[in-house]
Order: structure tokens, then C-alpha cells, then sequence
């Protein structure tokens, strides 16, 4: 970057007073004048049929408009086309009200739209339906493990086997398991649609990608892709629940459609359990290592949930094959179909699931060798990608593992388990590393300047609570030297240039970078227009000999050459001008990189030496991520994503229920996710990362790393509290207690 | 939610007169239970009769010494008063173990006692549950029971009832005042929930219409010797996985009178008198509060996710009567559990 003024300092969320306020509108807000609310009547068993949907008291309540069930939908060709999306998973995505079939518990089998929410509300629960249920199969022990016939884009499928399977002198093996879990967002799923004519819909959603639902609905719907708009300016969470176009919003635009009025559905929360989650997972790892801890091989196979009409995949076990190296590697991934809806990509998906048995894995060969957790990890740094055999684009994980144990203080630990205590409570000192993909995809944006001096930046993409509305104003003040309150930056929006969903920790990287393009090419263009004055001082300068600074386009050398931003537009006749940017990743990086974010995460538990009561006192992570944008909403980023770890480890469980194929805990009261009073310190470390290939901006993205390796960090802590291995999260109360 | 009449009572018998005669009417006081019901279509009541402005809020002295908790004093009231805090801290760190802030300033005394079940086929309208529609049978049993009972179950229910100040006023021998169409009559605290025998769908022995007027509290007794722990899946904000009330009065190093009441493991809070006799006389120390925890849990039994809950809850009634033999009650703030 030219000048910095504002890109890597710390600088408040520009969207944080709308959001205070109640100004910032979310899906479920948007006045619109003859709005209609529809709510949804879900099915009550997990496999069947619906033999029958009686409707007559719902339909004769007072208010009740109409309602859609797959025998009362509009006959059009639209269940016809392709429902898939930009991130959808191999498979017949699932279509709403299309048949008899019921694939899941809590399926939307209905669609009650009424004049009002309330008379919707009651009339839903007047609906009964009678179905022939089958046994639903919803264990992923018992059913079948196979290999996804067809990879997953963006997936890799694990890689072949390397060497084979020696005698290590020192073994470990495990099995882990993780649960179902749902990310829960605050606001709930969301759609309001309207149509104008019958060719031209708006709908405000809820989503991380509002042109992937945009192209979802021109295609189901027949439409001409810019006679969609999908808006979401802000989003009230998502954390991957967002990716997909959710049942909602074809559902709004096909009732708004059918009645020729707008209307919105709302999800209720008790229905965010039927958008689908986190899968759950069972895992072996074996790891073969020398007596100096040196790893000579590592077998990660791990089996996923997925539904039976997608093979949803993500990458569980890659990640044992990228962060150490070792003779032998042999990783497996395999899928089981569940009665259950298809799930979706939470939060640092498969890293946060596979990565937690790696890591645990790790501790126990530290303990079996006698090493020291983090010399064990060191003594196996990989400085090449060992599954590709490249260099990464950078890698300060070591410097992660020293400034963590730094702060944290981890020379202090004993050792042997059991062996620090605080009064009658066992404390408990573990560790684990963390890795994230360091994405940088293919992204627009656009950057307007007015004569008056103020700018507008303009993409697509979301802000799902991360902050992008802010980096991208400090990315476009820095470039166009503004003060941060002369910049307007505008997403959410699908007519706005073309941004992927909001996803992989990518957007600062990939939307930063196209917005300081943008802002570059809109300098060069200014200077065309100044260059056009008659004894223009900038007359013979080229694009890189200029900036612009308070509404001066300058020469750099020599800021007393310069032309005014109004001269240069007059020059040209012009009231503003404009420019987009691309951010366009050069394919022979990923040929000849590897690139990735690291963490170090340190975790101090005391646990309650006879009731096995656990508290995690301390949490310390060490991330480096390449160039910060801005500390402070880096590190709330990263402080979520720690709290989201935690509640891995210790809380987060969808219970099912096997007879019922139905998860049982559908609230907030009973789904736990941490309470402030589970909270205590957290510190976050950023590490110096210097990233020269990935992108111009040398960003990397910090959305997702939080979560990786914090559950294995405190699982590892717990075990040197205790004593007490626990392979299968949460770490409930009741795993610890027959071993205390 | 379904469709429903709501008026707003005036007096203690117009309440009465409003609700009588009709098995769909229910009462309505901080709503917190009773709202989420009707949202999940579980209640389904006809009538609403709004009690919240009825004179039943206060907090008064007894001639006995003791004190009167208004039906509808706040939980949070209840939990900061002065003289609760001074006289009857037991109660106080039970109410604060519970709940939110935000609910329990919502939350009265008599919604407190009145509180339904957890249970997570209750709540779930598509599963059979016999407490929800008598006869269509227990949809926890073989199921997910990691919130059920270990005591006192049957076949036909195996819920418990959720509350933590209830555990406490059991523990303190607390009466309830009820009115209904015949007038007044107050129930024994031990006598107000019931075991869900073949009748699962009462929680309790109050008649229909009948009002809860107060809680009356005898007078103090035990000092600094009490506590209340409390265990759950997280730090704050979660129902009882097991609980524990105790109470100690000490004379000349031995107990003289010992109170125990546990939740979370039981369909009303669980108290046995002999145990409670038999550690009178006895030195305070871990043989005697072993001996009165395999009492108080003899016969419990697991239903498979909450087996571990018997063995939880002798440890937890172990470390409870250690900390209120040394005065030592657990800090409902510092979610640190005390020795
Ligand atoms: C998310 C959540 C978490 C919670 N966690 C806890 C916890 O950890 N521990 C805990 O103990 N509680 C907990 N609670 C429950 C809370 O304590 C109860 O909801 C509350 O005490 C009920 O009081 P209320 O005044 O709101 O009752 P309402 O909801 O108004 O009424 C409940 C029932 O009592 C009846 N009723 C009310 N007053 C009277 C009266 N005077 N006479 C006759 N009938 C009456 C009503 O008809 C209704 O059937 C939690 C609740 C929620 C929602
Ligand atoms: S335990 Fe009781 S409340 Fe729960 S399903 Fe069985 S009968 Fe219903």
C-alpha cells in the first residue's frame, strides 16, 4: 500500500452506532406495503411419507390467505430446475413442498400465509398431517461408510497413501468423535420477497452470499439473473449457516409469486435445527513415532455425516497430512448417510473436527515420549508443505508456538498430570496447534469519487459481523486518502459487483484487495483526466509517480505539484468518476505455494478435583495470519472464534434421538453454548507474518482460525489436569467423573 | 400459540371466580414458563387470568418470626431482600443459582413452584408424553434422559421438576398458603409437589383454581451452616444436572438438626426425613455425610444418559454438608465450587 494511515491500526466498526441503534434493517425488517408472513409447519417424522395434510381448521381461520403443501403449490415447471448453488454439495439439493417424501425431521411440509404473523402462527399449529413413517436411521456407528462417488468442489479428497505402515517404536491410537452441533446464530433465518410484474422479484434475505441466491432463484424461477435482487445488508450471524440459499427464501418468493403479494417467512429458532449444522464425526488416528519423537507415520481416518440426498464433504483429515511430515501418511475420509437434513459448512468445517483429533493425538504422543507438548511439535515442523512438497507462501508457526508459550507462561508446567493444583481444584496446562486455508479467490469491487471528495466503494459481498464494512472503508480511505468518515462502502446488494458468498475466512483478502485495485485504477483514471489541463503539473507523470491526499492528486516526490480533485473532473466535464477493481488470483502461486494460517492455542483448566466441574481460566492464541487490517475487529474475530472453540469442547451437543431420527435440545435453553460466567481471560497474540505472495494486501483472514485447535488445547489441558483422556466432545461432567 | 381470553384480575377472589369451573384456565404471573409453554403449543389455555395486579407482592414478617413471601414477589426481590439475605442466605444462593437476571426479575414465587418439567419430549408436541396427554406414554424412557430423574420415577414418568428455589424452601420446611372456591389452606412444602406415580400430568396437590397466596418461612434456625451447590453442563444459565441444599445446626461440635434436599434428580425436590434424623447426633466428617449421602440415594436408579447422575450427587451432597458444617457456603458469583 502506498500510504497507511488506517489499514493496520485498530479503528471502531463503522457499522457498530447503525447496529446499536436498531437503524441497521435486517432480513425480517424491511417495511414492505401488503406484506404477507407465511410460517412453516415441519414434519414430525424423520422418513416417510405424507400419506395426508388436513388443512380445513387451519384454512378456516380468519386471516389465513392460503396454504402451500406439495399438493397445494403452483404446477409450474419450476421444481423442474436446478435448485443447486455455488457451494452445494454433489447430490439432488432439497427442493420444498416438492413431493410426499419426507428426508428429515422438522422437513417444511407446509407453508401457512396469513395477514398477519400471529393468525400464520396459530393456523400453522391447526395443521396435521398423517404420514407412513419408516425406521429412520440417524447413527453414524451403525450405518454404511462409503466414499463419496463424486468429490465435493473446493473439496480435496485425502490424498494417497504414502509409505507403509512400519513398527514405530512408540505408537499412539485413538478414536474420537464429535457431535452434531448448530451454529445458532442470533437472528434467524429470514426471507421477504417481492415481486414486481412476474418477472422481476426482490427478496431481502438472510445470507453470506447474496448472488448465489440471486442465481438460485433466476434459475428456478425462469428469470433473467438481473431481474433478481437479493439484499442483505447485514446479517445478525451466520458462521457458514448462510452459505447455501436456505428453504426460506425460495419458499417467500414462491408464495409472494403464487399470491401476487409480498411476503416473508421467518424461521423459528426450534426450525434452525432443520437448516442443518456442524456433522458429526467419528475418527481414528495412529500415530508411529522414534523415541525422539520424530513422527514416522500417521494413519487419520475419519467418517462423516451427510444426509441421503447430498454427499456434503470437507476436509477432516488433509490437515494431518499438512502440518507434520512423516515417512507414512495415510489418510482416509469416508461419508455416512443419515436420516438427517444435509449439513452445512460450520465455522472452519472440517478443520475444527479433524484437527481436534490430530491435536489431542499429538498430546498423547507427547505424553507417551516424554517430550514436551510444544518441543514435540517443534521437533515435526514442517518448513514444506510435506503432503505437496512446497513452501508456503509464509509460515510463522513457530514464532505462533514461542510468543504463545511466552505469554502464556508454559515453561512453568510440570508435566505429569495431576500434578498442579490451585487448593482443592487440579489445574491442567495443554496445548494445540491450529491451521486454516489462506484463501485469496476472485472478487470485484467498485470505487466512485464525487467532486465534493467523498467516496463510495461498492461490492456484493456480505458482512456477516466481521467487520468487512469496516476494513474495506480504511482499505478505500488509505488508497484515496480520505478520512474514514468520507467513505461509504455498500454491500449486500446482488446488482453490486460480483463477490462469492462470504466464506473461508477469504473476503478481507479477496474483496480488500479488489476495492484497492478499484481504488488504484480510479487514481490512473484521474490522472488522465488532470493530465488534460493546460500546463498540467502533473503532466508527465505516470500512475505510480501520483497519490491522491486531501482531494489533491499529487506528484509523490513533490507534493507542491499537484492537481485538485474538482479541476481534474472539470478537465474532463465529469461529476465523478469511477472505477472497478478485480481481485484475481494468480494461478501459478497455488502451483507453486501452499498457503495457510497458523495459530498456537494455549489453554489453563481448573478443574474441580471430586465433582470434575471444569473452568478454562486462561486462553491464549497465537495467530499469524499475515498482515492484521485492523486489530481490533481482528481480534474480536478471533476472540468468537476462541468462544466458539470452547463451547466445542465443553458445551455444544445436538442430542439425538435414534427412535425419532430427531435432535431433542432445540432451544437455546437446552443447546448450551458458553455463558459469559464460562469465559475468563482470553489474550490474543497476532504474530508478525510477512506475506508476500498470496495478494497485494498480504492478508490472510482471520475468521475461522479462532475455533481450530482450541478444543483439542483444552481437551489436551483437561487430560494433564485429570488425567483423564476424553476422545469424544463435549467434555461433559459425566466423562470426567469415573476417572477423578 | 393458539387463541385464548385474557382478563386482568382485581382481587385475590375474582381471580378465583375468574379461573373457576374451567380446567383450561390458567393464571399468569411472570409468564416466563408459562409463555415458551403456549409458544410450543404444550399449554393450551382458554382463559388467561392476569394476577400480576393483585396484592400478593410483599415480603412480611410472621408472628411466628418467620417470613411471608408474597406469590408474587420477583425472584430477584425475593433473592436480594435484607432480611432473606440475613436470615435465610440458603434461599438467596438458591434463587441466584437459577435462571438468568433477566428472568428471574420476571419470575414470581408461585410461577417458580408452578414451573413445568424441562423434560424435552414435553416441550416436543410431536412425541408421546404422558405428563403433556395422560396415556399416550413416556417418550423420555429409552431415550435422551441426561435431565431426568434417578429417584422416584415411574413407569409412566421419569421428569423432573427443574427448579432450584423450590430445593431450598423443601430444605427450610417452608408452607404454602393456597385459596381457592372453599377458602384458604396451606400445604407442608414436602406435601405441595408430587412423585409421578400413574398421574404424571399433576406436578403437584393443588386443586383446580386454586391460587398460591405466599410461602411462609418458619423461623431461622441454622445460621452460617447452609449452602447450595449446583451442577451443570455450563458455568451459568443451565438447569440443575444435580443440586443440593443443606443445612446444619451445630450444637457443641455435633449436629443437632440436619436438613438435605436435592434437584434436578427427582419430580419434586427430593428429602427424606430419617436421613436427615439419623445425622442428628452425629460428629460433622466425611464418614457421616457418606453414610447420609448412600441414605438419601438409596434405590436410585439410572436411565442410561444420566446414570452418571447418582454417582454426581453423592459426591455433591458429601461436598455440600462439608461446606455448611464449616460455614462455608458456596459463592453463587465465583462460579469456583468451594471445598
Ligand atoms: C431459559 C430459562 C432458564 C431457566 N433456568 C432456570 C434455572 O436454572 N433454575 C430455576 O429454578 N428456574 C429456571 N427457569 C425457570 C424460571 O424460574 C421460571 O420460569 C419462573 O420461576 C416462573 O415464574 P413466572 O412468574 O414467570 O411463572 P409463569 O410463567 O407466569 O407461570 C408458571 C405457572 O405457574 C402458574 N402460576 C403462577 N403464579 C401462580 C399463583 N400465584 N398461583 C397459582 N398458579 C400460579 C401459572 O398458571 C403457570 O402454570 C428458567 C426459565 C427459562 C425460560
Ligand atoms: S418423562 Fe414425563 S414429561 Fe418426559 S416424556 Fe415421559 S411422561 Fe413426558
Amino acid at each position: 500500500m502506498p500510504q497507511t494511515q488506517h489499514v493496520g491500526a485498530e479503528r471502531d466498526r463503522v457499522d457498530g452506532p447503525a447496529k446499536v441503534t436498531g437503524h441497521a434493517r435486517y432480513a425480517a425488517e424491511f417495511p414492505v406495503d401488503g406484506l404477507l408472513y407465511g410460517v412453516i409447519v415441519t414434519s414430525s417424522i424423520a422418513r416417510g411419507r405424507i400419506t395426508a395434510i388436513d388443512l380445513d381448521a387451519a384454512l378456516a381461520v380468519p386471516g389465513v390467505v392460503q396454504i402451500f403443501t406439495h399438493r397445494r403449490r403452483p404446477e409450474s415447471d419450476w421444481y423442474k430446475h436446478d435448485f443447486s448453488d455455488d457451494v452445494a454439495p454433489p447430490g439432488q439439493p432439497f427442493r420444498a413442498l416438492y413431493d410426499d417424501v419426507v428426508h428429515f425431521s422438522g422437513q417444511p411440509i407446509a407453508l401457512v400465509v396469513a395477514e398477519e404473523f400471529g393468525i400464520a402462527r396459530h393456523a400453522a399449529t391447526l395443521v396435521k398431517a398423517t404420514y407412513q413413517a419408516a425406521t429412520p436411521e440417524t447413527d453414524l456407528q451403525t450405518v454404511a461408510h462409503y466414499t463419496p462417488p463424486k468429490a465435493r468442489n473446493g473439496i480435496a479428497p485425502p490424498p494417497a497413501r504414502r509409505g507403509k505402515a512400519g513398527d514405530a517404536p512408540l505408537r499412539v491410537e485413538g478414536e474420537f468423535r464429535t457431535p452434531f452441533e448448530y451454529q445458532n446464530p442470533m437472528e434467524l433465518f429470514a426471507a421477504t420477497a417481492v415481486w414486481d410484474g412476474d418477472d422481476k422479484l426482490t427478496v431481502y434475505d438472510k445470507t453470506q452470499g447474496v448472488q448465489n441466491g440471486q442465481n438460485q432463484l433466476a434459475k428456478i424461477f425462469g428469470l433473467k439473473p438481473d431481474h433478481v435482487r437479493v439484499v442483505s445488508h447485514y446479517v445478525g450471524g451466520a458462521f457458514g449457516a448462510g452459505l447455501r440459499p436456505q428453504y426460506s427464501l425460495f419458499l417467500s418468493a414462491m408464495a409472494a409469486r403464487a399470491l401476487e403479494r409480498p411476503v416473508r417467512v421467518v424461521l423459528t429458532r426450534d426450525q434452525m435445527w432443520s437448516i442443518g449444522g456442524r456433522p458429526a464425526t467419528i475418527q481414528h488416528v495412529r500415530l508411529g513415532a522414534g523415541p525422539d519423537g520424530k513422527l514416522q507415520s500417521i494413519e487419520h481416518d475419519a467418517v462423516g455425516s451427510t444426509s441421503r440426498y447430498e454427499d456434503q464433504q470437507e476436509n477432516i483429515v488433509n490437515w494431518s497430512g499438512l502440518l507434520y511430515p512423516a515417512a507414512t501418511t495415510s489418510l482416509g475420509y469416508k461419508l455416512g448417510k443419515l436420516d438427517l437434513v444435509t449439513p452445512n459448512d460450520m465455522r472452519a468445517p472440517g478443520a475444527a473436527s479433524g484437527v481436534f483429533a490430530l491435536e489431542c493425538a499429538m498430546d498423547e504422543l507427547a505424553s507417551e515420549a516424554g517430550i514436551d507438548p510444544v518441543e514435540l511439535r517443534l521437533r515435526n515442523y514442517a518448513d514444506r508443505d510435506p503432503a505437496e512438497d512446497k513452501p508456503f507462501t509464509s509460515k510463522e508457526l513457530r514464532a505462533a508456538y514461542r510468543l504463545g508459550a511466552e505469554k502464556f507462561g508454559w515453561g512453568e508446567r510440570n508435566p505429569a498430570p495431576r500434578s498442579m493444583r490451585d487448593g482443592h481444584e487440579l489445574v491442567g496446562w495443554g496445548m494445540a496447534t491450529g491451521v486454516w486455508e489462506a484463501l485469496y479467490v476472485p472478487h470485484t469491487a467498485r470505487a466512485t469519487l464525487t467532486a465534493d471528495g467523498k467516496a463510495t466503494i461498492a461490492c456484493a459481498a456480505s458482512d456477516i459481523g466481521t467487520g468487512t464494512y469496516t476494513i474495506l472503508t480504511q482499505i478505500a480511505a488509505d488508497a484515496l486518502g480520505l478520512p474514514m468518515e468520507d467513505v461509504t462502502v455498500c454491500l449486500g446488494d446482488s446488482k453490486l459487483p460480483t463477490a462469492p458468498v462470504e466464506g473461508g475466512s477469504w473476503t478481507a483478502a479477496s474483496a480488500g484487495t479488489a476495492v484497492h485495485i478499484a481504488c488504484s485504477e480510479l487514481i490512473g483514471k484521474l490522472l488522465e483526466q488532470a493530465r488534460r489541463l493546460n500546463d498540467s503539473p502533473l503532466g508527465a507523470a505516470g500512475r505510480d509517480d501520483v497519490v491522491l491526499a486531501a482531494g489533491r492528486l499529487q506528484l509523490r516526490g513533490d507534493p507542491a505539484k499537484f492537481v485538485t480533485l474538482g479541476d481534474a473532473l472539470r478537465a474532463g466535464g465529469l461529476d465523478h468518476i469511477d472505477a472497478e477493481g478485480s481481485a484475481k488470483p494468480d494461478q501459478s502461486v497455488a502451483e507453486k505455494f501452499t498457503a495457510n494460517t497458523h495459530s498456537a492455542v494455549f489453554a489453563e483448566v481448573k478443574v474441580d478435583a471430586e465433582l470434575g466441574v471444569v473452568r478454562v481460566t486462561r486462553l491464549v492464541i497465537a495467530v499469524a495470519a499475515g498482515k492484521i487490517l485492523n486489530p481490533k475487529t481482528a481480534r474480536s474475530q478471533l476472540l468468537g472464534g476462541a468462544v466458539f472453540g470452547l463451547g466445542m469442547a465443553l458445551h455444544e451437543e445436538s442430542m439425538l434421538d435414534h427412535r425419532f431420527g430427531r435432535f431433542m435440545n432445540r432451544n437455546l435453553g437446552e443447546y448450551h453454548i458458553p455463558a459469559h460466567a464460562d469465559i475468563h481471560a482470553i489474550d490474543i497474540v497476532f504474530v508478525p507474518e510477512q506475506e508476500d505472495h498470496l495478494n497485494p494486501l498480504g492478508v490472510k483472514g482471520v475468521g475461522e482460525i479462532g475455533v481450530v485447535g482450541t478444543a483439542a488445547a483444552i481437551a489436551n489441558a483437561v487430560h494433564h489436569a485429570t488425567g483423564v483422556r476424553v476422545r469424544e466432545l463435549p467434555i461433559t461432567i459425566d466423562k470426567l467423573l469415573p476417572g477423578l | 400459540m393458539n387463541r385464548f381470553d385474557y382478563v386482568r384480575a382485581d382481587s385475590v377472589d375474582a381471580a378465583i371466580r375468574a379461573a373457576a369451573g374451567d380446567p383450561a384456565a390458567r393464571y399468569i404471573a411472570g409468564g416466563t414458563n408459562l409463555v415458551d409453554l403456549m409458544k410450543y403449543g404444550v399449554e393450551r389455555p382458554s382463559l388467561l387470568v392476569d394476577i400480576t395486579q393483585l396484592p400478593l407482592r410483599g415480603i412480611e414478617e410472621t408472628s411466628d418470626g418467620g417470613l411471608r413471601l408474597g406469590a408474587l414477589a420477583g425472584n430477584s426481590e425475593v433473592a436480594f431482600d435484607a432480611r432473606v439475605r440475613e436470615r435465610y442466605p440458603l434461599l438467596s444462593s438458591a434463587i441466584l443459582a437459577g435462571a438468568s437476571q433477566q428472568l428471574r426479575n420476571a419470575a414470581t414465587t408461585g410461577g417458580n413452584l408452578l414451573q413445568r418439567t424441562r423434560c424435552y419430549y414435553f416441550y416436543d408436541v410431536a412425541t408421546p408424553c404422558n405428563k403433556r396427554e395422560p396415556g399416550s406414554g413416556c417418550s423420555a424412557i429409552g431415550g435422551r434422559t441426561r435431565i431426568h430423574a434417578i429417584l422416584g420415577a415411574s413407569d409412566a414418568c421419569i421428569a423432573t421438576h427443574p427448579s432450584d428455589m423450590c430445593v431450598a424452601l423443601a430444605a427450610l420446611d417452608a408452607t404454602v398458603r393456597v385459596a381457592g372456591r372453599d377458602g384458604e389452606r396451606a400445604i407442608p412444602f414436602g406435601e405441595f409437589h408430587r412423585l409421578p406415580g400413574d398421574a404424571p400430568e399433576r406436578d403437584n396437590n393443588l386443586e383446580q383454581g386454586e391460587i398460591i397466596l405466599s410461602v411462609d418461612l418458619p423461623p431461622d434456625r441454622f445460621g452460617p451452616h447452609h449452602t447450595y451447590i449446583k451442577l451443570r453442563d455450563r458455568l451459568s444459565y443451565a438447569f440443575a444436572l444435580v443440586s443440593v441444599a443443606a443445612a446444619l445446626r451445630l450444637e457443641n461440635g455435633a449436629i443437632a438438626e440436619a436438613r438435605l434436599a436435592l434437584g434436578g434428580v427427582a419430580h419434586r425436590p427430593w428429602r427424606k426425613p430419617d436421613v436427615e434424623a439419623s445425622l442428628t447426633g452425629e460428629k460433622p466428617g466425611r464418614a457421616a455425610f457418606e453414610r447420609a449421602a448412600a441414605e438419601l440415594l438409596a434405590g436410585a436408579r439410572g436411565q442410561g444418559d444420566n446414570d452418571f447422575k447418582i454417582d454426581l450427587a453423592r459426591r455433591a451432597i458429601i461436598r455440600a454438608l462439608g461446606q455448611a458444617a464449616a460455614g462455608k457456603p458456596q459463592s453463587q458469583s465465583h462460579k469456583r465450587l468451594e471445598p
